[in-house]
């Protein structure tokens, strides 16, 4: 399995080369940063301050020395110049993803287990009240817009802090600015409250569609013969369940979720702009905005390495899943 | 074996049209039609998607205000004048709802259109030639594959102007591959069949087969896959529109009018929840209606027999 991991990497990484130059081409041909240096200052600058921006970001150069240059200085350390004086790209990325990476991982955590419970619920009582229930839900957060559902969070929020007289739910930013009384715990519930409410949005992202693939990976699998043999041979209803169905089950949900981890993090764009976090979704707009070529891509290059990183996981999980599996 | 046979079931000639056991010829389509027609939900929602979609491209002819009219009444709560109420500047929300749906409509669905078309001969071409030709092409899929669809989006369309059709190219743009997966497998299936054999030993050149041969027997899972992109493509420009990289003001849609009322949900919520219910409607029906389609077109996924 280490052998197998190993090689899964190393395949990745020309994977991961042809990807960026593709999205690197594209993204220096997705506006033009030196003209908007040249027209939106006031006064309008030399030329010979043009000429040196340009320098600055590298524009002056072709494409594929652009690339190389960039790339190579990543594997450095060093991730590229902004287009903001004084703007270290580097320590800006890693920054937010510090704040981002809560948000995504605990809204992954709740959907696969919202998804898990209600999936399970749901194809064991088949076409009860209950699943048609379920699944209407289901389909009606799939047609859902996401941003539609957090502006609706966020006003139940500032319904329930005026409720209860408190500010607990957080609905602007990451973090208090200040608290009234600076210990790790206050610290700690001002970040939980902050969380909830951009967590649940997220979730639900996700939530219904891997509800969907639980339900019928879980139906396909009871009705299978082996199945069918473990409740024959006197096996309790519970353990079939969840050591033999479910865990077999698990695969289908597995996969999809690691294909879906892109759509998370643009859901968690859309749901940090709402939030009004300082996370890695208002890093990509803003360096969209100001046709910010670097910070684009390190944003790109994080994202395409956390997507390979949870499909390799994915891989490696079906082995545990699923002893079928396995890889020499 | 032959005879214990009946006298009328002999031999290769048809049994008379009027015989107990005989099955009227039915085309393809028309069973397709027929189950589809008898799936409930799908029907409902067929009815409620066109009704949307007649209101938004022939309502704006008929009702008296514009979408980019200001009237002289400001925040007001829907009423027989405005039945969606105005917004703070006076514009009637009625005419900018219309507006804005027709204006996510036509990106969903260039959207379906263009990222079929693409993925469909794509995949169908891969499927068909296999081999290198198969390995490049679906290679460059799965390439577009691993760009994540929002945020590429999102970076491009900065560019666009709010057009749009650039919107919605670069949207496609991203999606044909999923649809080009799913043809390619369908292809490489079919390509054994003897039809295509039979059309091969008759002279038909590739493009021939793979046009009129392969495609329309792949045209199930394409179009299921068509109306599933519908939904995909609304929300992706919406979401794009909310954030502001989309649709730009004067022109409007649906993203952009949540986005636009999202300071407004408590002192004009009708702002705020009329063009959300659209998005959702037309998601919601379009999802229904591609279940069906996928019923319709592979009965053998279902477990209730209809």
């Amino acid at each position: 399995m280490l052998a197998y991991t190993v090689r899964r990497i190393l395949v990745s990484i020309p994977v991961l080369i042809v990807s960026t130059f593709i999205v690197f081409l594209v993204v220096i041909n997705s506006g033009d940063p030196v003209a908007n240096f040249a027209t939106s200052r006031q006064p309008a600058p030399s030329q010979a301050a043009v000429d040196a921006f340009a320098r600055h970001i590298h524009a002056d150069q072709p494409a594929a020395e652009r690339y190389w240059n960039w790339i190579t200085g990543v594997l450095h350390g060093d991730w590229g110049p902004s287009v903001q004086a004084n703007l270290d790209i580097g320590h800006d990325l890693f920054t937010r993803f510090r704040v981002t990476v809560t948000l995504v991982a605990a809204s992954l955590v709740i959907a696969l287990i919202m998804a898990v419970i209600f999936g399970v619920f749901s194809a064991i009582r088949q076409y009860s009240a209950a699943d048609y229930a379920i699944t209407f839900f289901g389909f009606l957060f799939l047609a859902m817009p996401v941003f539609w559902f957090a502006v609706l969070l966020k006003q139940a929020g500032i319904w329930f802090n005026e409720q209860t007289g408190s500010q607990f739910l957080g609905t602007i930013g990451e973090k208090s600015p200040y608290l009234d009384v600076d210990t790790p715990w206050n610290r700690f519930t001002d970040h939980v409250g902050h969380l909830v409410l951009p967590t649940i949005t997220l979730a639900l992202v996700s939530f219904a569609s891997w509800t969907r693939y639980t339900r019928a990976s879980m139906l396909e699998v009871l009705n299978s013969d082996y199945v069918r043999l473990a409740r024959a041979k006197g096996l309790r209803r519970g353990k079939v369940l969840v050591r033999h169905a479910l865990r077999t089950a698990l695969v289908p949900l597995t996969t999809v979720t690691a294909l879906d981890v892109a759509i998370v993090l643009g859901g968690a764009v859309i749901t940090e702009t709402i939030f009004q976090w300082h996370g890695m979704g208002e890093m990509l707009v803003q360096s969209a905005q100001t046709v910010d070529v670097y910070r684009t891509m390190a944003w790109l290059l994080l994202s395409a390495v956390v997507v390979i990183g949870f499909n390799l996981v994915a891989d490696l999980l079906y082995a545990v899943l699923d002893p079928r599996i396995r890889y020499d | 074996m032959t005879d214990t046979e009946a006298p009328g079931s002999a031999g290769t000639h048809l049994p008379p049209a009027d015989h107990e056991f005989t099955v009227r010829y039915r085309s393809r389509t028309r069973l397709v039609l027929r189950r589809f027609v008898r799936h409930r939900a799908a029907m409902v929602s067929l009815v409620v998607f066109v009704l949307i979609v007649l209101w938004a491209f022939v309502g704006p002819h008929l009702w008296h205000y514009s979408y980019q009219k200001y009237t002289p009444d400001n925040s007001q709560a829907p009423s027989w004048k405005h039945p969606f109420g105005t917004n703070a500047s006076g514009y009637d929300a009625y005419a900018q709802v219309m507006r804005g749906t027709q204006t996510s409509l036509k990106v969903a669905i260039l959207i379906a259109l263009g990222s079929t078309a693409v993925g469909a001969v794509w995949g169908a071409v891969a499927g068909f030639y296999r081999g290198v030709v198969d390995a490049i092409m679906m290679r460059v899929a799965d390439l577009v594959l691993t760009l994540p669809l929002f945020a590429i989006a999102l970076v491009i369309s900065s560019r666009s102007g709010g057009s749009w059709y650039w919107i919605a190219a670069v949207i496609a743009g991203l999606t044909w591959a999923y649809v080009s997966r799913v043809v390619r497998s369908t292809v490489l299936s079919l390509r054994e069949k003897e039809f295509v054999e039979a059309a091969r030993a008759l002279g038909a050149s590739d493009p021939w087969i793979i046009f009129r041969h392969l495609l329309p027997n792949a045209l199930g899972p394409v179009i299921v896959n068509a109306t599933v992109l519908v939904a995909t493509g609304i929300l992706t420009e919406t979401a794009l529109s909310f954030v502001g990289f989309g649709v730009q003001p004067p022109d409007t849609s649906l993203g952009l009018l949540v986005s636009q009322a999202q300071t407004a949900v408590d002192t004009r919520p009708w702002l705020f929840y009329i063009p959300g219910f659209f998005i959702i409607a037309i998601a919601l029906t379009i999802n229904f209606i591609g279940d069906g389609l996928r019923d319709a077109f592979d009965p053998r996924q279902q477990r209730v027999r209809q």
